[in-house]
């Protein structure tokens, strides 16, 4: 309980030195560049949602991902930033941009690509960001990240608190991914061993199996 | 630096991605608008732990821990997701989920019943999912 409460005491005390200190009208250069990477990232990220051509959209996504990569290094969180980078960067937005080939996207311009409540979507989104951001503001208005020293989020110390803290999330999060892997191994599998059964047995006079794409035109034609 | 910044980013981020989940009609854009979610809630967990850090004296850093859970669970999701969408487009020739409504109450029956009758020897899950994907096969074929 007492290290609790001194933990408490000292948040207190360092959120009254910064609301003494610090003030929103005189930022400091992190806070600039934060600022001016974040607006990057957001305008970034309304592109992704509200372009017409679908691979500019992940396109789009790889900016808006890539800044929050250099918001990290800004928050001195350095391995996030590049576990950032590797994944999201690196694998993500190549699936995305595999999903979009295989699925026949269309390269130009799709002018169906935002459903018929967009509007509602909008409503809906402006009313959450201004509720979220009233009250976020309103909480942390005068809470200060000290930046200063050593970095908080660096490889050793990442490292040290994932291997003694959090090592049975981390093994059971390993078998996560290995049932991922076989899931979509699965799922990508199971009809194509079908397609590949469906041909095997040779004519005997049954209806066609509707996996092919001749038959099914002779299907429509006997119905 | 002040937390607010980090917070309203990241609460910005994340009602920018509600906003294309709701709005957006392709499965695909609907993936990157969750990714775009659940990157918002990344930031929130790295500004809050940087803050935590240098506040208390020992912390776990679950911030940072549930991020990288978040990042590799993320990349999971992105896999399993894709597999999905790329199964629906190869039976059903569409990956608009508009179109997807097979399990909604009042949208237009199938009209399985005669498929049923002629596919005896056949599963019934065949059955179905042939009557199922003859017509929104043929209509991606006429759009392609």
């Amino acid at each position: 309980m007492s290290p609790a409460a001194a933990a408490a005491t000292a948040a207190r005390a360092t959120t009254t030195t910064a609301a003494e200190t610090h003030g929103f009208l005189s930022p400091t250069g992190v806070e600039i560049a934060f600022l001016l990477v974040g607006l990057v990232t957001f305008g970034a990220a309304v592109v992704t949602v509200t372009t017409k051509q679908l691979v500019h959209a992940a396109l789009w996504l790889v900016v808006a991902l890539g800044g929050l990569a250099v918001e990290y290094l800004l928050l001195t969180a350095e391995f996030i930033a590049w576990v950032q980078v590797l994944i999201y960067v690196g694998s993500v937005v190549v699936l995305l941009l595999f999903g979009l080939m295989l699925t026949r996207a269309p390269i130009g311009r799709s002018p169906d690509a935002d459903s018929g409540n967009r509007w509602v979507a909008l409503a809906v989104a402006v009313a959450a960001a201004a509720a979220l951001v009233w009250v976020v503001v309103d909480a942390f208005r005068t809470t200060w990240i000290d930046l200063d020293g050593a970095a908080a989020g660096s490889t050793a110390v990442t490292g040290a608190s994932l291997f003694q803290s959090w090592v049975l999330p981390f093994e059971a999060l390993s078998v996560l991914l290995l049932a991922a892997l076989v899931g979509a191994i699965v799922l990508s599998r199971r009809t194509k061993a079908k397609a590949t059964a469906t041909p095997s047995p040779p004519g005997p006079p049954r209806p066609p199996g509707p996996r092919s794409d001749v038959p099914r035109s002779d299907k429509e034609g006997a119905r | 630096m002040h937390l607010a910044y980090p917070a309203v980013l990241s609460a910005l981020l994340f009602c920018t991605g509600l906003y294309g989940v709701l709005a957006r009609r392709n499965a695909i854009l609907v993936l990157m608008s969750v990714e775009l979610m659940l990157n918002a809630v990344n930031l929130n967990l790295v500004a809050f732990d940087v803050w935590l850090s240098k506040t208390a004296q020992d912390t776990l850093h679950s911030g940072q821990a549930l991020t990288l859970f978040t990042i590799a669970i993320a990349a999971a999701e992105i896999g399993i997701g894709l597999a999905i969408v790329l199964a629906v487009h190869r039976n059903r020739g569409t990956a608009n989920i508009d179109v997807l409504r097979d399990t909604a109450e009042s949208g237009t029956a199938d009209t399985d019943g005669t498929d049923g009758t002629d596919g005896t020897d056949e599963s019934d899950d065949d059955a179905v999912s042939g009557s199922a994907r003859s017509e929104p096969a043929e209509k991606a074929e006429a759009t392609a």
